[in-house]
């Protein structure tokens, strides 16, 4: 190898992100009272380090699954797994993920501050630490001045940013989130969407991202993962390549449109293998 | 207790005296009657109505008997004497507030174990259900003997009465409450690698909250049932069970009345107290109010 060769594969080495989660070949079969159900089957996949990744597919394609078996919530039954080089387990262990679920699921009897401390109360930070900290996360998904209100006195939407806080709030390096904006309506869903991509931009985490709305898919994501169900496999991976500071003007783009049309594509072409 | 409540049961209260006067004439009527014929007596209607309500040993006291009775042995007598029924609502309560506190921790630390252990679950539920099929007058009276074979009397017996009646609805209750949060909260416990005891503490126990308090209403009240119950069979000096059955032996329905009412009081306080704690501590934990 010349001087050259090797001054360029360093420099590759150098370049390339870090795999965050890598995935090979990775099978999930539940064993229920009415046969075997293929919740995924054969799923390859590699996440890196600050990618903003979306999985979309229709009911039953197994992308919450997958979200799960990554947060170790569910265990594979075939393949293997890594985050950050080690088991979901250990991930789970050194809480390296923070997850978001479709509802808020903030505890009635805490109030807001309390709610976002939880994760900190437990891996037993200091107090001041704590506040300091949930404080900043408030901030980052404009919740201040709610810290003494209780989870009832505050609408779905800043409920669920409430969720995002609590998330973010011990600084894990990949967040998991299940449809969190699912249940809002349009407006408030788009306003977060904004939010939430400013947020990633500027902590510059990892995250997984399962959604059912196309737009959202791919106004969100650098890679938009399309699966289809039975069995629950990949069907396409899709790049994009958007500004990180865009707005949701670029909806109207014809880039955009095309990915959204090659994202509907791959949806339909998922379908079709069962009518 | 909301605004709005004290007219209709007032109403109520009224109609049920109402009711109380009409039964005390027509249950002490035929002893009255017969008290005429013997005496060889005209009466009338009105005559009857007031015999009846002033009657010595009534069958049917009326209110105003009642009311003066329990006046007298309350309010107009020494509290540290025997006849006074503030001294005797204190036996009785003591061993009801003794038996229900260790009821309810027993009831608590056993359905932490039934939630946490599965082998306790199994092997501890059939016995804690069969363990109140049970009739209590049955048991009652060989608990006291018993217990008062090794020198054990007093409040003890009859506190271990009232343990065994309400540690039941307390168990129960936790056990609900413990198991009540949601699939989703669990899971959120999980990704943050919390251990069985930061689980229970930060999210079991706050949940299980209401199911607790339903529990100690029923069991406060049954507590007190325990106690009095325990006063029954072997014949105590002291306590509103005791004067129950003193006034059964020497025939002073008045006095056994006064005893019930009493009772029935002092239940309905403790109940109020636990009302009012729950409200206190829910409304610390941010209920909707």
């Amino acid at each position: 190898m010349t001087l050259k060769q090797v001054v360029n594969n360093v420099a590759e080495m150098l370049a390339s992100k870090k795999a965050v989660v890598d995935i090979n070949k990775l099978s999930l079969t539940f064993q229920t009272a009415d046969g075997p159900v293929y919740a995924l089957s054969d799923v390859d996949l590699t996440i890196e380090e600050g990618d903003f990744v979306s999985f979309i597919g229709p009911s039953g394609c197994g992308k919450t699954t997958l979200l799960r078996v990554i947060a170790d919530l569910e265990q594979a039954t075939g393949g293997d797994i890594s985050i950050n080089g080690v088991t979901p387990h250990e991930a789970r262990e050194k809480r390296a993920y923070g997850y978001v679920f479709q509802a808020p699921a903030l505890l009635p009897w805490r109030s807001i501050e309390r709610n976002v401390t939880l994760p900190l109360e437990i891996m037993e930070i200091s107090k001041e630490e704590r506040v300091k900290r949930a404080q900043e996360a408030l901030k980052l998904v404009e919740l201040n001045g709610f810290e003494k209100k209780f989870p009832w006195q505050l609408s779905g939407g800043m409920q669920q940013r409430a969720s995002i806080a609590r998330a973010l709030s011990f600084d894990a390096d990949l967040l998991l989130m299940d449809e969190p904006f699912g249940a809002l309506d349009e407006i408030v869903r788009d306003h977060l969407n904004e939010q939430l991509l400013k947020l990633w931009a500027r902590t510059n985490k990892t995250v997984a991202f399962v959604t059912h709305s196309i737009p959202e898919a791919v106004y969100l994501s650098t890679k938009i993962v399309v699966m289809s169900p039975r069995p629950g496999r990949i069907i396409d991976v899709i790049e994009t390549n958007f500004p990180n500071d865009r707005t949701l003007d670029i909806r109207e783009t014809p880039e955009f449109l095309e990915i959204a049309h090659r994202v509907r594509e791959g949806l339909r072409a998922g379908h079709s293998n069962d009518e | 207790m909301m605004s709005g409540q004290t007219g209709p049961v007032c109403v109520v209260l009224i109609a049920l005296l109402v009711l109380w006067y009409v039964g005390a004439v027509f249950m002490n009527a035929p002893t009255q009657i017969d008290r005429y014929d013997r005496a060889d007596q005209t009466w009338t209607a009105g005559q009857l109505i007031e015999d009846t309500l002033a009657q010595d040993r009534p069958i049917l006291p009326a209110p105003h008997q009642v009311a003066v009775e329990m006046y007298k042995t309350i309010f107009a007598i020494k509290i540290t004497s025997k006849r006074s029924l503030v001294y005797h609502s204190w036996v009785t309560l003591s061993s009801t507030l003794l038996g229900f506190g260790i009821g309810t921790l027993l009831g608590v630390l056993l359905a932490v174990g039934i939630v946490h252990v599965m082998t306790l679950e199994k092997s501890l539920m059939p016995w804690v259900i069969s363990s109140q099929t049970i009739p209590i007058l049955a048991i009652a009276p060989m608990i006291i003997v018993v217990l008062g074979a090794i020198g054990i009397k007093g409040l003890v017996p009859k506190a271990v009465i009232s343990t065994y009646l309400c540690f039941f609805p307390v168990t129960i209750s936790m056990v609900k409450g413990l198991r009540s949060p949601q699939v989703i909260q669990l899971d959120l416990m999980r990704t943050y690698n919390a251990s069985k005891w930061q689980t229970f503490w930060q999210l079991r126990l706050p949940s299980a909250m209401p199911y607790l308090f339903a529990s100690l209403k029923v069991a406060i009240a049954i507590s007190l049932v325990g106690a009095i119950v325990g006063e029954l069979p072997t014949g105590a000096q002291a306590g509103l069970g005791a004067r129950l059955l003193a006034g059964s032996y020497y025939g002073q329905t008045i006095q056994i009345w006064s005893a019930l009412l009493t009772a029935a009081f002092v239940a309905a306080i403790l109940v109020v107290i636990v009302g009012w704690c729950e409200r206190r501590v829910l409304v610390r934990m941010g209920v909707k109010s």
